[in-house]
C-alpha cells in the first residue's frame, strides 16, 4: 500500500468522530440491499464508542431536533463565504442544499486538526443560540471533509434520507444483542439518547434497562395474508371474523394522565389528532383503526389523508374531517397486562371496558367497537366479504379465538382476507432500472390508460407505477421487451412503444393532484401480462374515475 | 514578442467556424467537428479527434490512438510532432505542450505577430502516471474547457479514491468489483493507480477496453497483468476487479459477474444524488478534467488578459474571470461532450 493510501485509511480510525458517522451515512446511501445496510449499522455500533453511537442511533431513528439549525441557517452561512452567483449556479446544478453547501465550502480539512466528535457536536448545539449555531457550523465545516459536512448538515436539519427506517435501525440493534426486535421496540419509547444503558445491555455489560412504562408504545400484532387453499385445514369454529377497515392502524395509550396515539410502527402521531387525544380520558392501552367520519358513515381514505402529517390542525379541518377510532383490541386496562389472554377474553374485556368508560359519555363520538361478523362456515363468510361496503372496508380479518396478543407477525394466529382486488388493463409507458439484484433489469414500470386527446384522438396518461407481481422469468421477458421497444431514454428511464398491455391489480383509486391523470392507484401490481391484447383495447381513464369514492 | 502596435486583435486571426476553432493565417482547424483539409488534434477522445481530415498534426501518441480507433485510412497525411517542437505554418509559430489529460494530450500554442494564444484542449493539473504533466505557458489569450466549471467540483486525491476501492475489495471478498471507466485514458489511469497502490492481482477487462490497453503498453505504459473477462468463470471472478465502459456496468453485460459491487470512476461521482441515480454503489471521484480549483489556478497562472471558454459549465468560469478583471467569453462550442466521456 502506498503512503497516501495509508494516510487515507488513518483518518477513518477515529470511531467516534463525525468522519466515521459520515462514512456510515455515505455507505448506507449507496447500499441497495437491506442486509448490507444492517451489516453497516452493526459494524458502526460495534466500533463507535458511547455516547457518539447513541447520537448516531438517535439521528437514524429521527430522534434529534435542533432548534436553530435550519436550512436557512446553512444557506446564509454559505453565502457569507461564497460569491452568491456561483452558489446559485451550483445549487441549481446539484439540486440539494446539503450537498451543495458541503461541496462548495471553501478549503479542505486540515490534516492535523481532528474531526469533531459526534457527541461534541450534539452537546455544543444543545442550548446554543441562533448566533452560536452559525459560528459553530462554520468552525466544523472548516474541520471536515465534504462528506463530513454533508453528514453534519443532514444530522442537524433532520431527514437523513439514506434509506434506513427507524425499524431497520432497531433491527440492527436487535441483531447486535441477539434478541428479538420486539424487545427493542418494547423498551424504545421509554429510552432517550444517547442510549448508553441500551448498548450496555445489548453488549451483555449491563442489566436490561428499566423504563417508565406509562405512555410507551407496545409493539403491535400483525396478520398474514390468507392463502385461500389453507381454509380447508382451518376449522371455522376456531376463528372469529371482523371487518378490516380502511384507515390507519393505531395504538392508543392513556395511562397516568399521559395520552398518546402511535402508528403501527411506533411513530407518535398525537399532534395531528388533537380531537382524539382529548377524548383519551381513561386508563388503558387500546388497538384500533383511525378513521374519519362523514355523517354516519366512514369517509374514504382520502379524507383521512387530509389529516395525516399535519403539524397544525385548524378548527376547519377538525370539523370537516372529524377523526374517530374503531376499536379492535385491549392490551392493558389500568396496570393489568391483558396481552396473554385469549382473543375471546380480551374481546369481552374490551366490550365491558367500552360499556363502563365510553358508552353514553361524550367520549362516544370518538370511539366505537369494531363489530364481529357472525358466520358458520367459510362459504358464508366469503359471501359476506364479497358484499362488503367497498369504500370503507378492505376485507375481513380472521383471528384465532385463543390467540394471545403477540408482537410482530406470528404464524397461524391472525389472517387478513382481502376483498378480491379490482383490476384494469393498462399500457406500459415507461420502464426504469431497478436496484440491488434487479439493477441490470428494467423492473419499475409506469402504466397508462387512454383518454381523449386535445386533438380529438386519444392519448395515454400515466395512472400508476408497479414493480412487483411478476416472476423472475417474467421479469426477464419484460426486460427484453423494454430493450427491444425503447423509443427514448432519460437517464435510467426508457420510454417504450405503447404496445404492451398488463392487467394491474390494485386496492383502490384516489384523486391525485400530483398525477397528470388526476388519479392514483393504491398498491398497483402486475396481475397478468397480456402479451395477446392489443393496446387499443386497454381501459380508458373514465373506468378508473368511476371507481373514485366521492 | 515584437512591437505592440502591430499586435492584432485575437478574434482577427482565431475564430469560430461551423467546423470549429479556425486559425486563419495558418489555414488550420483545431479539434474540428467535421472533416477539414488540415487539422491539429489536441488528444484522442472521439469528440476531439474525428476521422476524415485531409492532414492531421498531433503528437505521435495521439496519431497512434487515432489509427487504433479509426484504422490508418482516417487521414492521408500524418504529421507527428514532439512536445515543444516548433512548426512554422505560413508565419504562425505552432507547438504542442503537455496538457496532462490523457496519453499524448497536448495544448496548442499559437504565436502570430507578437501575440500568443494557447488552446488547451482538455486538461488537468494533478499527476497522472500515464501521461506528461500540464505545462503552464503564459499567454495573451487562454482557451479553456470548463467541464467541471462549478465550485462544487473539487476532486479529492485520486490515491484516496483508489484506497476506497481497495478497502471495499477487502470488505467484500466474495463479490466482484466492476468499475465503470472510459475506454481511453481513465481505464489505463485507474489500472496504473491500482498498481501504484500495490495491487498486483490480475485485472479483468471488458472487450471494449483491451485494444487501447494494448496500445498504451506498446507506447511504454506499464499496466501489469490484464485479462479479458470473456471466458472467465463466475467463480473465478469473486474478489476480482473488472473494468468496463460505464454503459455496461449497471446493464445486462454485468449479469455474468458474481454479485458485483458497481463502481464508476468519474468526476461526476462527486454529486451523490447523481451517482445514486445511476445505481452506483461505490462512486469513485477520479477525473481527467481540471476541477474548479485547477481551472481557476490555471487562469491565474497563465496570466492571460483574455479567456475563451470552449465547453462545459461556462457561465461560472466566465463570471470568475470577469470578477478578476479578465476579459472572458463563452464560445459555446457544441459537439464536445459535456457529460461523457469522463
Amino acid at each position: 500500500m502506498s503512503a497516501a493510501f495509508e494516510l487515507a485509511a488513518a483518518r477513518e480510525t477515529e470511531a467516534g468522530s463525525m468522519d466515521r458517522f459520515a462514512r456510515l451515512l455515505d455507505d448506507l446511501l449507496f447500499s441497495p440491499s437491506r442486509l448490507t445496510k444492517l451489516r453497516l449499522m452493526k459494524e458502526y455500533f460495534a466500533e463507535a464508542p458511547d455516547p457518539d453511537r447513541g447520537y448516531a442511533l438517535a439521528a437514524l431513528t429521527g430522534g434529534l431536533d435542533f432548534r436553530f439549525a435550519k436550512p436557512a441557517t446553512i444557506r446564509q452561512l454559505v453565502e457569507s463565504r461564497i460569491d452568491a452567483a456561483l452558489f446559485a449556479w451550483s445549487y441549481d446544478y446539484v439540486g440539494d442544499l446539503a450537498e451543495t453547501a458541503a461541496l462548495i465550502w471553501p478549503g479542505t480539512a486540515v490534516a492535523n486538526a481532528p474531526a469533531p466528535r459526534l457527541s461534541a457536536i450534539v452537546a455544543a448545539l444543545d442550548g446554543a443560540t441562533r448566533a452560536d449555531v452559525a459560528r459553530l457550523l462554520a468552525m466544523w465545516f472548516d474541520q471536515l471533509e465534504p462528506t463530513g459536512r454533508w453528514a453534519l448538515i443532514k444530522l442537524i436539519t433532520g431527514g437523513l434520507r439514506v434509506g434506513v427506517s427507524a425499524r431497520l435501525a432497531k433491527t440492527a440493534l436487535a441483531e447486535m444483542g441477539g434478541i428479538d426486535v420486539a424487545e427493542v421496540e418494547e423498551l424504545w419509547h421509554g429510552l432517550t439518547p444517547p442510549y448508553t444503558d441500551l448498548f450496555a445491555w445489548l453488549e451483555g455489560r449491563g442489566p436490561k434497562p428499566t423504563v417508565d412504562h406509562a405512555g410507551i408504545f407496545r409493539p403491535i400484532m400483525l396478520a398474514h395474508a390468507l392463502d385461500e387453499a389453507e381454509l380447508a385445514t382451518m376449522a371455522p369454529g376456531d376463528f372469529r371474523a371482523e371487518w378490516k377497515w380502511d384507515g390507519i392502524r393505531v395504538q392508543l395509550v392513556a395511562r397516568h394522565g399521559r395520552r398518546r396515539i402511535y402508528s403501527r410502527t411506533g411513530d407518535e402521531i398525537s399532534g395531528s389528532f388533537p380531537d382524539v387525544v382529548q377524548a383519551l380520558d381513561f386508563d388503558a392501552v387500546l388497538d384500533g383503526e383511525l378513521l374519519v367520519r362523514r355523517g354516519d358513515d366512514v369517509a374514504p381514505f382520502n379524507d383521512l389523508q387530509q389529516r395525516l402529517n399535519r403539524k397544525l390542525v385548524n378548527d376547519k379541518m377538525l370539523e370537516a374531517y372529524p377523526a374517530f377510532v374503531r376499536l379492535y383490541d385491549i392490551l392493558f386496562e389500568g396496570e393489568e397486562d391483558l396481552r396473554m389472554l385469549p382473543f375471546d377474553e380480551r374481546r369481552a374485556r374490551l366490550e365491558s371496558f367500552y360499556a363502563r368508560h365510553i358508552a353514553g359519555t361524550n367520549l362516544a363520538a370518538r370511539f366505537d367497537v369494531s363489530p364481529m361478523i357472525p358466520f358458520s362456515d367459510w362459504d358464508m363468510l366469503r359471501e359476506i366479504r364479497a358484499g362488503a361496503d367497498v369504500r370503507a372496508s378492505e376485507g375481513v380479518m380472521l383471528k384465532r379465538a385463543d390467540s394471545p396478543y403477540v408482537a410482530g407477525r406470528p404464524k397461524g394466529l391472525w389472517f387478513k382476507w382481502k376483498r378480491v382486488a379490482a383490476t384494469i388493463d393498462a399500457v406500459l409507458m415507461y420502464a426504469q432500472r431497478g436496484h440491488g439484484k434487479r439493477s441490470s433489469f428494467y423492473s419499475d414500470f409506469t402504466f397508462g390508460c387512454w383518454r381523449e386527446a386535445p386533438d380529438g384522438g386519444r392519448e395515454l396518461v400515466p395512472v400508476g407505477k408497479a414493480y412487483f407481481g411478476f416472476t423472475d422469468a417474467e421479469l426477464a421477458q419484460l426486460d427484453r421487451w423494454v430493450r427491444a421497444h425503447t423509443t427514448e431514454r432519460f437517464g435510467p428511464v426508457r420510454a417504450v412503444e405503447p404496445r404492451l398491455v398488463c392487467e394491474l391489480a390494485f386496492d383502490g383509486v384516489q384523486r391525485s393532484t400530483r398525477h397528470k391523470s388526476g388519479l392514483a392507484l393504491r398498491f398497483p401490481r402486475i396481475h397478468r401480462i397480456r402479451w395477446d391484447k392489443p393496446a387499443k383495447e386497454a381501459d380508458r381513464i373514465e373506468t378508473l374515475a368511476a371507481m373514485i369514492p366521492d | 514578442m515584437t512591437a505592440i502596435r502591430t499586435a492584432p486583435r485575437p478574434e482577427d486571426w482565431v475564430r469560430l467556424t461551423p467546423q470549429g476553432l479556425y486559425v486563419e493565417p495558418a489555414d488550420i482547424h483545431i479539434d474540428p467537428l467535421r472533416g477539414v483539409p488540415r487539422a491539429v488534434i489536441t488528444h484522442g477522445h472521439a469528440d476531439h479527434a474525428r476521422a476524415g481530415h485531409g492532414a492531421v498534426l498531433a503528437t505521435a501518441e495521439t496519431l497512434a490512438i487515432m489509427d487504433a480507433r479509426y484504422g490508418t485510412a482516417h487521414t492521408s497525411v500524418r504529421q507527428p510532432v514532439a512536445y515543444g517542437e516548433v512548426v512554422d505554418i505560413n508565419g504562425v509559430r505552432l507547438y504542442l505542450l503537455p496538457a496532462g489529460h490523457i496519453l499524448g494530450s497536448a495544448q496548442v500554442v499559437l504565436e502570430w505577430r507578437g501575440q500568443r494564444i494557447v488552446v488547451s484542449g482538455d486538461y488537468k493539473r494533478r499527476r497522472d502516471p500515464t501521461c506528461s504533466p500540464f505545462v503552464v505557458q503564459p499567454c495573451d489569450v487562454f482557451v479553456t474547457e470548463a467541464t467541471f466549471g462549478l465550485p462544487v467540483f473539487r476532486h479529492p486525491p485520486d490515491q484516496a479514491e483508489i484506497g476506497r476501492l481497495l478497502h471495499s475489495v477487502r470488505l467484500f471478498p466474495e463479490r466482484c468489483h466492476v468499475v465503470g471507466v472510459y475506454a481511453l485514458g481513465k481505464c489505463q489511469r485507474v489500472i496504473a493507480l491500482l498498481r501504484e497502490a500495490g495491487y498486483d492481482q490480475a485485472i479483468y477487462l471488458h472487450g471494449a477496453l483491451t485494444s487501447l490497453c494494448d496500445l498504451y503498453r506498446r507506447l511504454g505504459i506499464a499496466l501489469g497483468e490484464l485479462h479479458p473477462v470473456a471466458g472467465i468463470s463466475k467463480e473465478a471472478l469473486r474478489g476480482a476487479i473488472v473494468l468496463a465502459p460505464p454503459s455496461a456496468v449497471a446493464d445486462r453485460w454485468s449479469r455474468r459477474l458474481p454479485d458485483p459491487v458497481v463502481a464508476v470512476a468519474s468526476g461526476w461521482m462527486r454529486i451523490k444524488q447523481r451517482a445514486k441515480q445511476q445505481g452506483v454503489e461505490l462512486p469513485l471521484v477520479i477525473s481527467d478534467h481540471a476541477d474548479w480549483d485547477e481551472l481557476t489556478r490555471t487562469i491565474d497562472e497563465v496570466a492571460a488578459s483574455e479567456i475563451w471558454v470552449t465547453h462545459g459549465q461556462e457561465e461560472a468560469l466566465v463570471h470568475y474571470a470577469s470578477r478578476r478583471g479578465i476579459r472572458a467569453r463563452a464560445l459555446a462550442l457544441v459537439g464536445y461532450e459535456d457529460v461523457d466521456p469522463e
